[in-house]
């Protein structure tokens, strides 16, 4: 559906140097998926966006959408924003205030290349309105609204030209936090139920893990790792991903020995840890490894298997559903999350295990 | 202190304005007959239809000469603002150079290019498309417009360009994202949510329009075209001079002008309805025109030729003839350097700069100093009624510069305290003009003084006086550094209200450019004005200099 090929895109600075804001991005997305563009803030995801809306001229690369060219240095097409056929939804929303609400949703379709009778105008638009549950609100001045109901207007106005792709650009950032729960809700259901094809661009990881079908993970300009919510989490590629997308114990190693059936020993700080991986390694690399804390199980009795050593509690947070605990094995420091009803003292013993499985090796960079 | 700042803003803003509204109810006063109460001057100045004649060019002109230069000034900017037009960076600063040159060069400058008899522009095209007459007839209404809308269109670019930067681009984005072309961002978005500019720019314009003087005295008084301005200059310079008729005239020029300030007070007290709706948006993108941008940098290049090139360039021309000739190769090969030894023999040179220049800096310093302290006291204190001494400090600005002549004419023709006739009424005339000017420099600055840095001086046990000096001027100094400049640069261009007030001895610049047009000695008019233009040029740009260097940032009253 949508393919975006060697994109680099870049800006002169004040100073006059480039600023390297996207460079080789690489991806596709399928017809009906949501995918989204994952970074920290200035990673350029804003940039890749605008890219593919038109907004932003791209130094080299390839963009097209079924099919057709919307955007190549190699063969020279620019196709212009407003011919390209895709909504978008700003950050700030970009509503405007000296029109009402109806009259913000019917703007793309009076200016666009198709015509639309009067009657079709107003058909389509309560529909979309409808839709986003702001049809009761037609006629309300679009300086009237609040935050949530600004961005579903937003949402509206980009949908209601029925685009090829939709494109969003951190549509959730200016609502507060509960109502930034409900309309992430809200945008995967209308998302789920139109299919259509979205480019959704946020730098909160949980946003991005609830919402997506896939995931392109960004730095510097560059994708580190493409793909599904849970591989992203549970397999980073390599640190920079694993620290961005949730919360994770680092542990460095040398590759011991290697067992049959991808079955690895990396000694460590805190001693020998069983892995297994499907990297190409060898014996004697220095790697370094990703544990979540979830996956860092704690008990007062010595469990069965693999992995396990014995540790003290250092510090407590309860969060409410979950507890963490700071637990020092030797000399490290790993943090693990934990069910509130385990209740061993600070200061108390405790023993620590990792599964195997659940200790995700890194690529080397 | 206080006291004496407030004392002196009412005499010098409200006493005028008094004695205008009085003089227009007396009849003339003779040696033997004392005024007494009278209608007739109004009866003279409303009662025939020349006067609903004269109502209806004053608006006609002042309606064209805004929209002009809106429309004009609105192009340029949002050719500048957002669209890829090469060497726009440097356009921006030479915009600029237009608001330096005086009105009645400027003015002067075109009845050479484009007057029927001489006007070069004319004559190349009448020689080149064989026409029998004159395509362009700069002496009537339409060049009146033409002049005027051209020479102030810059101030349109200015306040358009605010407009457009303060906008949140993803407004236009997400139009352009709807499907919407250029035209239609343009034409359905941009300009619709900068309406409450549009429509203040067009009414700033518009007062400005029709307190202009020069224009329709040069261009207007020869071929019988009348408006406000030039008919109060005509009932003063009649024999006998019909004062009361004048300040008939001015106080509806007055209600004009005072209706058109207070409606942009109000628009611009309403006008952030829209402000609040604005986003991050820090990234103006700007639209590629493609091979377009060309076209539109030829715009930039023919609008500043008409601007300042061609201006400057046929005062340059006529500066160093004997006696005006239409440029050709004849004419060239009588060069002469005469005008301007005429101009530096000139009597009074010596003086009439040194007039200039006190009047300038004496206006601009005063001017600065009293309205930070009228500032300070409106700002910053909680003196019961000090919106009403913030009201009278900027009643002035709606006084035309003829008007305002007028009435201080008026006030010290009726109380003798010897200032008649000496630099001290143009000193009186110029603070009084300009002092709304100054006090927007200082409120701007001063807004930004938070109220703990002065508490704090008060705390250390610092007087209000030694606050003041140590503490708030020395914050305000940016702010007042460019307004000073402003008011310097405004004051020593000032012509309608030093018209009325002139003597032989407190002549200006000028005033002696205005003689030298009334005398007809076009070319040493031309050397003084290629002079003085200089002079401004120079004096602007060593002022923006030291500016920088004090930390003035772009601003504007
Ligand atoms: N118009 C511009 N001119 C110069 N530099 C720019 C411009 N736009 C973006 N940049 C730079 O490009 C880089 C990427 O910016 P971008 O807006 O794409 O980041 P982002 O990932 O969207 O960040 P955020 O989460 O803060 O929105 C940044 O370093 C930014 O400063
Ligand atoms: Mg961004």
């Amino acid at each position: 559906m949508l393919n975006v090929a060697g994109l680099f895109t870049e800006y002169p600075n004040p100073q006059g140097e480039v600023v390297k804001a996207a460079q080789d991005v690489t991806f596709t997305v399928e017809e009906g998926h949501l995918f989204t563009l994952l970074g920290p803030s200035g990673c350029g995801k804003t940039t890749t966006l605008r890219s593919i809306a038109g907004l932003e001229r791209p130094k080299a690369g390839e963009i097209s959408v079924n099919g057709r060219v919307v955007y190549s240095s190699a063969k020279g097409v620019f196709i212009a924003p407003n011919r390209r056929g895709f909504g978008m939804v700003f950050q700030s929303y970009a509503i405007w205030p000296h029109m009402n609400v109806f009259q913000n949703t019917a703007f793309p379709l009076e200016v666009g290349d198709r015509h639309f009778s009067r009657t079709q105008i107003r058909d389509n638009v309560m529909r979309v309105l409808a839709a986003v549950q702001l049809d009761h609100l037609a006629d309300r001045e679009a300086t009237m609204l609040s935050g949530g109901q600004q961005q579903r207007l937003a949402l509206a106005r980009a949908l209601v030209m029925e685009p090829a792709l939709l494109l969003l650009d951190e549509p959730l950032s200016n609502l507060d936090a509960k109502l930034r729960e409900k309309m992430r809700f809200e945008l995967k259901r209308l998302q789920r139920e139109l299919k259509i094809t979205t480019v959704y661009v946020t730098h909160d990881q949980s946003e991005a893990l609830a919402l997506s079908h896939q995931i392109a993970v960004m730095n510097e300009g560059r994708i580190q790792q493409i793909g599904k919510p849970r591989d992203v989490y549970e397999r980073p590629a390599n640190r920079f991903v694993a620290d961005f997308v949730g919360n994770t114990n680092f542990i460095e190693g040398t590759l011991h020995a290697i067992g049959p059936g991808f079955h690895l020993t990396v000694r460590t700080e805190i001693g020998d840890i069983k892995i297994s991986t499907d990297l190409p390694v060898s014996a004697g690399d220095r790697v370094t490894m990703s544990v979540r804390p979830e996956d860092v199980a704690l008990s007062d009795t010595r469990p069965q298997g693999e992995n396990v050593w014995e540790g003290r509690v250092e510090q407590k947070v309860f969060l409410g559903e979950a507890i963490d605990f700071r637990v020092t094995v030797g000399p490290r420091e790993l943090l693990s999350r934990q069910h509130p009803a385990l209740r061993t003292p600070v200061g108390g013993p405790i023993f620590v295990q990792l599964d195997p499985e659940k200790c995700v090796l890194l690529k080397v960079v | 202190m206080i006291g004496v700042c407030v004392v002196f803003t009412v005499y010098i803003a409200v006493i005028p304005l008094g004695f205008l509204l009085w003089q227009s109810f007396r009849t003339p006063q003779t040696a033997d007959v004392p005024a007494i109460f009278t209608l007739e001057n109004y009866i003279a100045a409303y009662g025939t239809a020349d006067t609903l004649r004269l109502f209806w060019t004053s608006i006609r002109f002042a309606f064209g000469a805004s929209v002009f230069a809106f429309t004009l000034g609105t192009v340029l900017a949002w050719m500048n603002e957002r669209t890829n037009t090469p060497f726009k960076s440097v356009f921006y600063a030479l915009s600029l150079i237009p608001l330096v040159i005086p009105s009645i060069l400027f003015t002067v400058s075109w009845i050479l290019l484009a007057s029927p008899q001489i006007g070069i522009i004319n004559l190349v095209l009448q020689g080149w498309l064989g026409l029998e007459t004159a395509p362009f007839d700069i002496y009537s209404l339409g060049g009146m417009i033409w002049v005027d809308g051209l020479h102030y269109s810059p101030m349109a670019f200015l306040l358009m360009t605010a407009a457009f930067r303060a906008m949140d681009p993803s407004l236009e984005e997400s139009a352009t994202m709807s499907g919407a072309n250029i035209f239609q961002v343009a034409w359905r978005v941009t300009l619709r949510l900068t309406w409450p500019a549009v429509v203040a720019t067009i009414l700033i314009l518009f007062v400005r329009a029709i307190e202009s003087f020069e224009v329709p005295a040069l261009l207007g008084l020869p071929v019988g075209i009348e408006v406000f301005t030039s008919a109060i200059y005509q009932a003063v310079h009649r024999y006998p001079s019909r004062v009361g008729l004048a300040s008939a005239y001015a106080v509806a020029l007055l209600l004009i002008t005072t209706i058109g300030v207070y409606s942009v007070s109000r628009l611009s007290s309403r006008g952030s309805k829209y402000a609040t709706m604005t986003g991050k948006g820090f990234r103006p993108r700007q639209i590629d025109l493609g091979p377009w941008r060309w076209f539109t940098a030829a715009i930039f290049i023919v609008y500043f030729a008409l601007i300042v090139l061609l201006p400057f360039a046929v005062l340059l021309w006529s500066s160093f003839q004997r006696f005006y000739a239409v440029p050709s190769m004849e004419a060239l090969q009588n060069l002469t350097l005469d005008p301007y030894r005429f101009v530096f023999s000139y009597p009074n040179l010596g003086r009439t700069v040194w007039n200039s220049v006190l009047l300038s800096f004496g206006s601009a310093t005063i001017v600065m100093l009293v309205t930070s302290v009228i500032c300070w006291i409106v700002v910053k204190t909680k003196i019961r009624g000090r919106w009403i001494l913030d009201n009278i400090a900027s009643l002035p600005i709606v006084f035309p510069g003829l008007v305002l002549g007028l009435s201080i004419m008026v006030f010290y023709l009726n109380v003798d305290i010897g200032v008649y006739g000496t630099i001290w009424i143009m000193y009186i005339a110029y603070i009084t003009r300009f002092m709304p000017y100054g006090l927007r420099y200082n409120t701007t600055s001063m807004l930004q003084i938070h109220q703990e840095l002065e508490e704090s001086a008060a705390m250390s046990g610092a007087s209000w006086g030694t606050t003041f000096r140590r503490i708030i001027l020395p914050l305000l100094k940016p702010g007042l550094l460019a307004g000073w400049i402003y008011v310097m640069i405004v004051s020593i261009r000032e012509l309608s209200t030093s018209i009325l007030l002139y003597s032989p001895d407190t002549q200006v610049i000028s005033i002696v450019i205005w003689e030298l047009w009334e005398n007809g000695q076009y070319v040493e008019l031309s050397a003084l004005g290629v002079l003085f233009i200089l002079a401004l040029f120079v004096l602007v740009m060593v002022a923006q200099l030291i500016g920088r260097q004090y930390g003035v940032k772009e601003q504007r009253a």
